[in-house]
């Protein structure tokens, strides 16, 4: 089990990450989700011995102070992989092995089944400078998990791929992460990638971690607006709006906010809530919808936005009901 | 903030510690042999011993720096250096041009022999101008020019020396230039004149400064090449030191000298610093494919012709004048390399001394690269703290200072500060390589720095986090990439250490010299015979320099030689 207790890091006088408090068990995937300039690569590169830190970093109870990167047994993989140009694929795999004074069969055997784990059966003999973008990541990820490292590092590890391969890809290293038990920190902007491949999150702001738990948990209850917009949330309604929304939806909450996905109110002839249409959007799934919500007397609560089925026909001005999902919004605390 | 059990101070002084260990070796290496002998060479020109003790004396260098011969001596070196870098660039830009942005036979073998002049012993190319310019040589018989003895001849032999460095250093980046820009200029419309001075121009300005700076520096400590040529009738500010210690015994006035030169050096290498394009970092970039030359490049290729001349013409009346016995072509000059005749007073034969100088240079050589190499470790590691970039910085200056300072004032300084009772190196014969792995030094650390430099300091953390420790992560990430540019810095340095002249000309040992000594001391005799065995020692002792340097060219290092 990873413990990290009450670690800060700062460069050159600058705080980078401040009294962070995080635990990974065995066997699990935590994500630190955070955007770009937070700290979750720095703390991650402490947690690997790669940036001195001051708190405490340690495994199983154990301080992980005085022992360098190489010693910790774990694997770092980082954003653009890092293969080793001049290496073939299979001795990029098989580094870690060697390292640890493994030869001959051994090695080709374990480095072909870790091939296989990530799909690239047969890619032994090429070099990286030849492969695709996913493909090395695919190396990038096959050489980490070679010496069956105790806990794997991941830096934003589909961030360099683009949309459609980024997507598929997750699901593959959920998959593998899986099969493999690997115990994994993955730090990610991405929340969609977070939520695709994690057990647990935390999420990271300004070198602070705001909140943590497990997936449903987070999102579920985001701590405040800040984290809802953060983890995907379309709007954060405060004030009238807000009470109107949660009375409408039968939520028993206090509170003055709520953050709302952008699907969370739909187009319903029975539904409790009255809107004007501002602007339609089409997409292949369903329509979005800008709508200017309106209280019991007609009076003005704010801008929202909805959703319509395609087969429903709305264009702007005119005047629609809307029911609410439950599921779909979070109230915040304060 | 509560104060916790802190996890980096054992991290962070293991770095430090790291850094230490690294920087010892060269460190101490650099203050005992270098800093030690400079200081007492220019410590000689304060300190005079009195009556009432060593005393400082401050009217003595006043009085050495005013002298009429003493500004006869600067205006001639800063002049003779300008003269010579204006030739130097003026041949070396279209040279640089033709060489690797045209496409023509024999591009290659040109390009290659570009570089040897670099490192060809400055004691033979003396020898080849002589026998260029003498009054049997065929610019005199052929042309009716006499230029034997004139500065016109110093400068050219500076030019000689100097258009290797402008074709290396700014055909370097001219070939690195992206050519889009250029593209996309003249798809606006542009004209080629219009494209090199409004695109091209600005990005080669940065290499061409910065050429031309380093090469009006190595012109004015230039050594050999004055001494051969200049006689007694010229004399810049580096003989004028030689002549003051040997010959004059003046060594106030030597002192002073070295410490006008040494500021100025100094002043000019900050100026270099400032110069130096930065390099982006990136070992791989886009290198425009070379074309065929079109009729716009004529101009070019004639310009290039001429700096082939210059560069070939010496070589080939040294090679002829060789051949030449009494009575025509014969190997008689050849023959007395072997032997020390009746005349000790070279104190060993050719032959034996190219023994002794193949030997020194391969000292020299490993010395240069284990102490190049740890500097450029050093250097290259990235910086955590203000403090550790300031320290890295600091032995950056202080490890290029080699490059500038006087070898005459290092070989004299180490005759005089390394006497002590508690080490007497004079007589060792590791004093020669050092002083040479010294000269060589700078060289080594500038074509290894930016290669080290270049590598994504990721991939060493990789290495580290899949297990490999320290030693298996410089075998793993810095050796595959370092290994060519080591093997060409270990012929570079072997090239230059067996041409270095300037501070083994007061080292080596009188019954123990290496070649370039006894080329010298074979020309400060009179005799037709005597001047036939320099110039067969010196096509010797150039054969072997040029051989190095083509197996260097073969390993295709872009940053040799580039400052």
């Amino acid at each position: 089990m990873l413990s990290i207790e009450g670690v800060s890091i700062a460069y050159e006088g600058t705080p980078a990450v401040r009294d962070v408090d995080l635990t990974v068990a065995d066997g699990e995937v935590l994500a630190v989700l955070g955007p770009s300039g937070c700290g979750k690569s720095t703390l991650l590169r402490a947690v690997a011995g790669l940036e001195p830190a001051l708190g405490r970093i340690a495994w199983d109870g154990r301080d992980l102070a005085r022992t360098p990167t190489h010693r910790r047994g774990f694997a770092l993989m980082f954003q653009d992989g890092q293969l080793f140009d001049h290496l073939t694929v299979a001795r990029n795999v098989g580094y870690a092995l060697r390292v640890r004074r493994l030869r001959g069969r051994r090695v080709a055997e374990r480095v072909e089944e870790l091939l296989d784990l990530v799909g690239l059966a047969g890619y032994g003999e090429r070099l990286p400078g030849t492969l695709s973008g996913g493909e090395r990541q695919r190396v990038a990820l096959a050489r980490s998990l070679a010496a069956q490292p105790r806990l794997l590092l991941l830096d934003e590890p589909l961030s360099a791929l683009d949309a459609g391969l980024r997507e598929r890809l997750a699901g593959d290293l959920r998959d593998i992460l899986r099969r493999a038990g690997t115990t994994t920190l993955l730090v990610t902007h991405d929340h969609e990638e977070a939520f695709t491949v994690a057990d647990r999150m935390a999420v990271m702001r300004e070198g602070r971690v705001v909140q943590q738990g497990a997936l449903a948990e987070v999102w579920r209850e985001p701590v405040d607006a800040w984290t809802a917009l953060f983890l995907g949330y379309a709007r954060v309604l405060t004030g009238p709006a807000a009470s109107a929304l949660l009375a409408a939806a039968d939520v028993t909450a206090t509170g003055e906010r709520v953050a709302v996905r952008r699907s969370a109110l739909v187009a319903d002839d029975g539904g409790p809530l009255r809107a004007r249409v501002r602007s339609v959007r089409a997409t292949p799934v369903q329509t979005r919808l800008v709508v200017d919500l309106e209280g019991p007397d007609s009076a003005p609560l704010g801008e929202a936005d909805a959703v319509a089925d395609l087969g429903r026909r709305v264009g702007p001005g005119d005047e629609v009901r809307l029911r609410v999902d439950p599921g779909r919004l979070a109230p915040l605390p304060g | 903030m509560t104060p916790r059990s802190p996890t980096s101070p054992g991290a962070g002084l293991r770095r430090v510690a790291g850094l230490v260990a690294l920087a010892a070796l060269p460190t101490a290496v650099l203050v005992v042999f270098f800093v030690v002998p400079v200081a007492g060479m220019v410590s000689r020109g304060f300190v005079v011993d009195g009556p009432g003790g060593p005393s400082v004396d401050v009217g003595g260098v006043l009085e050495v720096l005013g002298r009429d011969r003493t500004r006869r001596v600067l205006w001639f070196t800063v002049w003779s250096a300008a003269a010579g870098t204006a030739v130097s660039v003026l041949l070396g830009l279209p040279a640089a041009y033709a060489l690797h942005r045209l496409e023509f036979p024999g591009r290659r073998l040109l390009r290659a022999a570009v570089i040897v002049p670099f490192v060809l012993p400055t004691v033979v190319v003396g020898v080849a101008f002589r026998e260029l310019l003498g009054e049997s040589g065929p610019v005199v018989r052929w042309l009716g020019v006499e230029l034997d003895g004139t500065a016109t001849a110093i400068v050219l032999g500076l030019a000689f020396f100097n258009v290797s460095v402008v074709v290396r250093v700014v055909g370097a980046a001219w070939e690195s230039l992206d050519p889009r820009p250029g593209e996309a200029a003249a798809v606006l419309g542009a004209s080629p004149v219009r494209v090199l001075a409004t695109v091209t121009w600005p990005q080669l300005r940065p290499a061409v400064v910065s050429a031309a700076t380093v090469v009006f520096l190595f012109c004015a400590t230039a050594f050999g090449v004055v001494l051969t040529l200049g006689g007694l009738r010229y004399s810049s500010v580096e003989t004028e030191i030689y002549l003051l210690t040997t010959d004059l015994l003046d060594l106030q006035g030597a002192a002073a000298l070295s410490l006008l030169q040494l500021v100025a050096v100094v002043a000019l290498m900050l100026l270099v610093g400032r110069l130096r394009p930065a390099g982006d970092g990136r070992v791989s970039r886009v290198v425009a494919r070379p074309r065929r030359p079109r009729r716009g490049d004529a101009a070019a290729l004639v310009l290039t012709g001429l700096a082939v001349l210059l560069l070939a013409a010496p070589v080939a009346a040294l090679v002829v004048g060789s051949l030449q016995g009494p009575d025509g072509w014969s190997l008689v000059h050849y023959r007395a390399l072997t032997s020390t005749g009746e005349d000790a007073w070279t104190g060993s034969s050719a032959a034996d001394a190219l023994v002794t100088s193949l030997r020194t240079s391969i000292d020299a050589t490993w010395m240069s690269l284990l102490l190049g190499g740890l500097v450029a470790v050093l250097l290259s590691r990235r910086s955590r703290t203000r403090g550790e970039r300031r320290v890295r910085r600091l032995l950056d200056g202080l490890f290029m200072l080699p490059l500038g300072v006087s070898a005459v004032t290092l070989g004299f300084g180490f005759l005089i500060t390394l006497d002590s009772d508690l080490l007497d190196l004079r007589d060792s014969p590791l004093l020669v390589p050092i002083a040479q792995a010294l000269v060589a030094l700078p060289l080594v650390v500038r074509t290894l720095l930016p290669v080290l430099a270049g590598i994504d300091d990721r991939q060493r953390q990789a290495a580290a986090s899949l297990g490999a420790g320290a030693w298996r992560t410089f075998l793993t990430v810095d050796v595959p990439v370092a290994w060519r540019p080591l093997l060409a810095c270990a012929g570079f340095a072997f090239a230059v250490s067996l041409g270095e002249f300037g501070a083994t000309s007061f080292l080596a040992r009188p019954d123990d010299p290496t070649l370039p000594v006894v080329i010298y001391r074979l020309l400060s005799r009179p005799g037709d015979e005597t001047f036939g065995t320099a110039l067969a020692a010196s096509v010797v002792l150039a054969a072997v320099t040029a051989a190095v340097m083509l197996l260097v060219e073969r390993l295709r290092v872009r940053n040799l030689g580039a400052w």
